[in-house]
């Protein structure tokens, strides 16, 4: 395997959009160290609007680490650094002067383990709007609860009982009750970090069919360890491997016919 | 494969060979005997523990229930007005005022006609009046004062008896041994016999030793000052070490930059931790009194040093909580937008409370019972006077446990267990408080 890393050089194969969708995000050489370790080498890649972009690729590529830098979410991480840049339409999130708590306004996450908070269902999705001011009034704040849950598809299963705890939802009830978190604030970009790892075959589907809704609506970018997933859900596809991008274009042609040996490797299961 | 390795799966996984699983056998009943074995010492230490407690308790709660009654002597008193106001003046300030003897006869005339003395049998009557508290005087003084209208009229009244004869009464002092050993004399049990016929003397509920300020003779002497003092205290305590507790803990925890510093504050505030108690005192004497000139004995300043010797532990026991809140609440809070304080305020400390608040009271219970750094700052003084600010004169139950604890007669030996038993009983309380909070806080996620 080391044989094949040094015998090619890192640089990123790439086949382009013959949707030629507008590109929402654009990252440049972007670098990550984490105190004396770099985790990423220097990525670069354009991100398409209103499409589902999926990061694959073994553990520990640095697939995540990307993804959290979108939001600057790595700035929580002690001792992260992060170098290049990231635009989100033009604008460098990395710019001194841009305001991190409106860029995660406008870029939403959802993470890996479902992380409702410890308050009710309707107070969990009406946090983000209630903290951004963005209902005038209460009834304003009630329908974007609903709507936000009506998207999430989750707003059925629970509306008689929105005042109940969110954390006593099923796992997929609360992955999807934090994917209608994510959209009541109405962001432009979802990142969702392994949004399925930690559910069953059947809440998986459910959460997939939603990505596949809130894409006419959002850019999504979902890191996967399913390279099902990445194939059912996605347009685009990125493989990351050992902080490197490694290729990346759109899905079926990933997957049907990479351009990459490492590719091949990887999606026909000879490592990860 | 070699032989080794053919060997050991096969065997060990489904192979009859008698050796290994002999060897295995073996192995579990020594396994098992180890557990058995550190169940027992388990058991042993925590039934030790037990013993302990319940000689602590019992030792204390033997010695000083007998405190919380006490003997008094139900006389009718005539109010005669040409004794307490002979020159007609009724007001407050001329009962207050002038000679105090005057009290003493009309107690005198009670006594000798509840007894029936022979008015002309002085020796008697001042035996009678032996047996009567040297408060009684006072009290009766300023009874009156408080209420003029008593004056000609009869009233039955209730005085208190000596430490001794409380003492007698309840059997600490026995009526079998020599008399020149003995603090209660023959006659005097004569007349307390007679006391006891006539059904004036009997056992009351003590309300003195909740009420009554520091005193010289032990059946006036009570907790309420020092009752005072300590609750001043541990407000002082509360409203200083909890908000900079937390609003420390909470910037260490969730703020700061881990670097150099931080760890050396880090190091610093878990030394304070185990600095004793009295090197706290010595700061206290020397920064709050000598150099800002705060009045000494006060509770403010017992209630800052105390303040100084919470915090270390408000502030560890804090960064524990919070650093035992998921931190996917964090990520949460911060993911839809919200800034690095309202994701502490909202989400993080609601659910690090319950731990908050524990520690908090768990501070308070160990600043309730500290005793050394207040002996530095004075809170070791003799004060009848209930404090009505905290900077008035005040001491703490620790303080007054000292205090009675070094004095002789048997009635300060009970009080001062009747007050291990008060202070006990706080400390329970608190830490029931402790358990109701944790419960009402505690949430799940």
């Amino acid at each position: 395997m080391s044989a094949v890393q040094t015998a090619t050089p890192f640089e990123t194969v790439r086949t382009p959009d013959p949707a030629s969708r507008p590109i929402k995000i654009h990252a440049a050489a972007v670098k990550v160290t984490y105190g004396q370790k770099e985790a990423l080498h220097g990525v670069s890649i354009d991100i398409a609007e209103k499409a589902v972009t999926a990061f694959i690729g073994p553990s520990g590529c640095g697939k995540s680490t990307f993804l959290r830098c979108i939001n600057r979410m790595n700035d929580t991480i002690a001792g992260a650094r992060v170098e290049g840049t990231i635009t989100l339409d033009d604008r460098n999130i990395y710019d001194p002067d841009l305001d991190v708590v409106e860029l995660r306004a406008r870029v939403g996450m959802v993470f890996q383990k479902p992380n409702p908070f410890p308050k009710s269902i309707f107070d969990n999705v009406a946090y983000g709007p209630r903290i951004h001011g963005l209902a005038r009034s209460k009834a304003d704040l009630e329908e974007i609860v609903v709507t936000s849950l009506q998207r999430a598809s989750l707003f059925n299963e629970v509306k008689d009982r929105l005042n109940e705890p969110g954390t006593g939802l099923s796992g997929g009830q609360q992955q999807r009750l934090c994917i209608a978190r994510a959209i009541a604030v109405s962001p432009e970009v979802i990142l969702m970090d392994e949004p399925c790892s930690a559910l069953d075959p059947i809440a998986t589907a459910k959460v997939e069919e939603l990505i596949d809704e809130l894409r006419a609506n959002f850019t999504i970018v979902i890191v996967t360890h399913s390279m099902q997933q990445a194939a059912r859900v996605s347009q685009r596809t990125a493989f990351f491997h050992l902080g490197h991008l490694i290729e990346e274009g759109p899905t079926d042609h990933v997957f049907t016919n990479p351009l990459e040996q490492r590719t091949q490797d990887y999606i026909t299961g000879r490592f990860g | 494969m070699t032989e080794a390795a053919s060997r050991l799966p096969v065997s060990r996984l489904g192979g009859p060979d008698a050796r290994t699983v002999a060897k295995i056998d073996l192995g579990l009943s020594r396994r098992y005997a180890a557990e058995r074995r550190f169940r027992a010492y388990g058991l042993a230490a925590v039934t030790i523990a037990i013993c302990f407690l319940l000689v602590l308790f019992g030792s204390i709660v033997s010695k000083g229930y007998t405190a919380f009654q006490q003997t008094r002597v139900t006389m009718m008193v005539d109010f005669e007005p040409s004794i307490i106001a002979p020159d007609g003046d009724r007001s407050p300030k001329a009962i207050m005022s002038g000679n105090a003897f005057r009290f003493d006869d009309l107690i005198a005339a009670s006594l000798q006609k509840t007894l029936e003395i022979d008015p002309n049998d002085e020796d008697g009557l001042y035996d009678a009046l032996d047996l009567l508290s040297k408060g009684s005087t006072p009290m009766l003084r300023s009874m009156i004062a408080n209420d003029p209208s008593l004056i000609g009229t009869k009233r039955t009244v209730d005085f208190y008896a000596t430490g001794d004869v409380d003492a007698f009464v309840k059997g600490t002092i026995r009526a079998d041994v020599p008399e020149s050993q003995r603090l209660i004399k023959d006659k005097h049990i004569v007349l307390i016999d007679k006391l006891k016929t006539e059904g004036a003397l009997h056992l009351a509920f003590n309300t003195g030793l909740f009420t009554n300020g520091a005193s010289t003779r032990p059946e006036t002497a009570g907790v309420g000052v020092a009752l005072v003092g300590s609750l001043y205290m541990m407000l002082v305590v509360l409203v200083l070490s909890l908000p900079l507790g937390v609003a420390g803990s909470i910037y260490l925890e969730e703020f700061a930059p881990k670097n150099r510093w931080t760890d050396v504050i880090e190091v610093n505030i878990n030394n304070l931790a185990a600095v004793p108690s009295i090197v706290y005192g010595l700061l206290g004497l020397a920064v709050f009194i000598n150099f800002a000139h705060l009045p000494r004995s006060a509770s403010l300043v017992g209630g800052l040093v105390l303040t100084l010797t919470t915090l270390p532990t408000i502030i560890i026991t804090t960064r524990a909580a919070l650093k035992a809140v998921p931190p996917s609440i964090r990520e949460a809070g911060l993911g839809v937008g919200a800034s690095k304080m309202q994701t502490v305020f909202h989400h993080v400390l609601p659910l690090a409370m319950p731990g908050v608040l524990t520690g908090t009271i768990i501070g308070l219970a160990h600043a309730l019972g500290e005793t050394a750094p207040l002996l530095m700052i004075g809170m070791k003084a003799f004060i009848v006077e209930y404090p009505a600010t905290p900077f008035d004169p005040a001491t703490a139950l620790p303080t007054q446990i000292y205090m009675w604890a070094t004095e002789p007669e048997r009635a300060f030996t009970e009080r001062t267990s009747a007050a291990i038993i008060v202070l006990l009983a706080f400390l329970l309380a608190m830490n029931s408080i402790a358990i109701i909070l944790r419960r009402a806080f505690e949430r799940r996620w």
